[in-house]
């Protein structure tokens, strides 16, 4: 328990520091990108001295690290600035956009754990079997398969071909649980095969791994059925490394989200962080970027401490 | 010397007498398990392979038979097969494998769970990676004891650590707690005895239990199986390549060679006077039997690999003493108080250990 604690203490320690450099790297990355937002804020037929007013205003002419601390020193007070466009304060914006986001994402995630995990399970006690061979080569296509394309073809076939769906946009869950549903299905189907493929794989080869190992042969002459080696034995020596990828996973479907929302045209954060990063909405899309990373960040701190809790081996080995 | 003094169970050797043949093999009613022409053949791309080739001994009950042969004679194999741990694909295993009355190379999958864990345990080699890394030892043992018998939780959990006491390790509650990585490899093969005898099997099979410790840990658990076995009445199946352990714990034992049984006896017999070359080899090898600093005893050549096994006597080719008759195959005869698969086990005069 005591490693636990320190393991815990150490990720807090480590947050910190991400958190800072992801934020300041978005920050001078967006420094780089060419145009000027004041030149686009003051509009076509500005004077030099209403730019040079703008740039004040909005505190452009300082320093970058300047600029930086600023903005850090209000995010750290909740206030995460205004849009340069809409002047909505760019929390509300985020709070209105991420529940959409969320909802794809975590759609995607439960699809592709409750297909993945089976099917790598099914493909390593079947290992060398035609639904082995199965497995492996539909994984290799999946993973191989674009998001966006998937998304396209679904979105011609389930909603405009067939109606099955909506094509566009998003509704609360809250409010409208089935109209939320039937929304992110699909955007979540094309999200969600590559995370399939990923996760069969990893869970056939780590779990082949497992069955191969000296204590599975002790297991057995115990008299345990196969059933308790591979459910119980088996899923929970496999579950530390089946977590942490699950974990990744969470990144991934954030970063994929960006482009599925663009063509399903879901208000998510999404596609709120491209279309500012076009504009050079800077508080925008620094805002969205905080909390992306303040969500995965998060998430590999539950996975670590539920990994911990799941295999001894990972605070031994910390 | 780790010697079963007064055990009293050193019955007259009732298989010694009669005409024994590898296919009919006397049964006595005193066997716990009776191993009939056992053979086992593994399947490569090149082909079916013979591994074990008409394997057959017995184990009386409460008796301690060691089984001796150097790594690939199919030690490991014959274990497996009356665990019934054998792969199941690209594996074949013919044979009788009776114990306590019942066949179990009859017996289905479910019909061996209940056998295995519960009528007999086993202690594998390598205590390192024989325990699941990711469950307490406690938890490990109590699993076996739930899988027998209708128990509460708490109750097999009491069960696990009074089997951890009765291997005699200090603190059994808290080494209970305790997840296998914490442990040394002693205490290891110490739990993975708890983990054996937990359901009080009648046979427990010790694959080369001692051969990954070191030698004074070797010496604890020798004594430790010897003791139980004998406190319980568990029938003990000893595998391993040292003659010597064999020596000190054994009543009876068995010498395999290239997936044969050579040689079937009472060990002190066998020390005495062994009557296959093979045996007599492997007494030679032993160290300590020769003045020290001399060079160390070894038999000449390789076991022959199972695709180029001699038509004759499998052990022909590595003999001082092969003569014309060794080309024909070797059926285990009856000499004196023992089996031997040698043609001209009467008339060699081999040297024993010379205890």
């Amino acid at each position: 328990m005591n490693k636990l604690w320190r393991l815990l203490g150490r990720r807090l320690l480590q947050f910190l520091p991400i958190l800072v450099f992801a934020t300041f790297v978005v920050f001078g990355l967006l420094q780089l990108v060419p145009g000027d937002p004041a030149l686009s804020l003051a509009g076509d037929y500005a004077s030099t001295q209403r730019i040079a007013e703008i740039r004040h205003e909005y505190g452009f002419d300082q320093p970058l690290v300047v600029q930086y601390g600023i903005w850090l020193w209000h995010a750290m007070h909740g206030n995460l600035g205004l849009s340069l466009f809409s002047s909505e304060p760019v929390t509300q914006l985020i709070e209105d956009r991420l529940p959409n986001t969320i909802m794809v994402a975590v759609y995607a995630l439960v699809v592709a754990s409750a297909i993945g995990i089976p099917l790598g399970v099914l493909a390593a006690t079947r290992s060398g079997s035609k639904i082995d061979s199965f497995v492996t080569s539909t994984a290799s296509m999946g993973v191989a398969l674009p998001s966006f394309w998937l998304a396209m073809i679904l979105a011609l076939q389930f909603s405009l071909y067939r109606h099955w769906f909506p094509t566009t946009g998003a509704a609360d869950f809250f409010t409208d649980p089935a109209g939320a549903i039937s929304h992110a299905t699909l955007p979540a189907i094309a999200l969600a095969v590559g995370v399939v493929a990923t996760l069969a794989r990893q869970v056939r080869s780590d779990l082949l791994e497992v069955l191969n190992q000296q204590y599975m042969r002790t297991l057995r002459a115990k008299g345990l059925s196969n059933g308790a080696i591979l459910w119980k034995h088996g899923l929970r020596n496999v579950s530390a490394t089946l977590l942490t990828l699950t974990g990744l996973q969470v990144n991934r479907l954030f970063s994929g989200a960006v482009v599925i929302e663009a063509v399903f045209a879901i208000p998510g954060v999404g596609s709120l962080v491209s279309y500012s990063a076009i504009n050079k909405d800077f508080p925008v899309v620094q805002g969205v970027v905080l909390v992306l990373v303040l969500i995965v960040i998060s998430v590999n701190l539950f996975v670590d401490i539920i990994t911990a809790l799941l295999d001894p081996r990972v605070t031994a080995s910390t | 010397m780790l010697s079963r003094a007064g055990t009293g169970k050193t019955t007259p050797m009732s298989v010694a007498a009669g005409k024994v043949s590898d296919s009919e093999k006397q049964v006595s009613t005193s066997a716990l398990l009776d191993v009939r022409d056992l053979s086992v053949s593994f399947r490569d791309d090149a082909g079916w392979v013979q591994m074990l080739n008409n394997v057959a001994f017995t184990v009386k009950r409460g008796e301690t038979l060691g089984i001796v042969g150097e790594s690939g004679c199919g030690k490991s194999l014959t274990a497996l097969s009356v665990m019934g741990l054998l792969p199941k694909r690209g594996c074949r295993r013919t044979g009788a494998i009776v114990f306590d009355g019942r066949d179990l190379a009859a017996l289905g999958e479910s019909g061996m769970r209940q056998i295995r864990g519960r009528q007999i345990g086993m202690v594998f080699q390598e205590p390192m990676s024989a325990l699941d890394p990711v469950f307490t030892v406690g938890d490990q043992i109590a699993e076996t004891v739930r899988t027998h018998f209708p128990v509460s939780q708490r109750e097999a959990k009491e069960r696990a650590v009074e089997a951890l006491a009765s291997v005699r390790i200090a603190g059994p509650a808290n080494c209970a707690t305790q997840y296998p990585m914490s442990l040394s490899g002693g205490m290891r093969q110490r739990v993975m005895i708890a983990m054996a005898l937990v359901c009080e099997p009648k046979l427990l099979i010790a694959d080369e239990p001692t051969t990954a410790l070191d030698v004074t840990i070797q010496a604890q658990i020798m004594e430790l199986l010897l003791e139980l076995g004998q406190r319980t009445g568990t029938a003990l199946l000893f595998i391993t390549h040292n003659l010597g352990l064999i020596a000190e714990s054994c009543e009876r034992m068995i010498a395999m060679y290239a997936g044969e049984v050579v040689e079937d006896g009472p060990v002190e017999s066998i020390l005495q006077r062994p009557l296959h070359p093979y045996t007599a080899g492997l007494l030679e090898s032993l160290p300590g039997r020769r003045a020290p600093k001399s060079r160390l005893s070894s038999i000449p050549g390789r076991v022959p690999s199972a695709r180029e096994m001699p038509v004759g006597c499998r052990f022909g080719p590595r003999c001082n003493y092969a003569a014309a008759a060794c080309q024909e195959p070797q059926r285990l005869r009856a000499v004196d108080d023992r089996h031997v698969r040698c043609v001209r086990a009467s008339d060699l005069a081999l040297a024993g250990a010379g205890v």
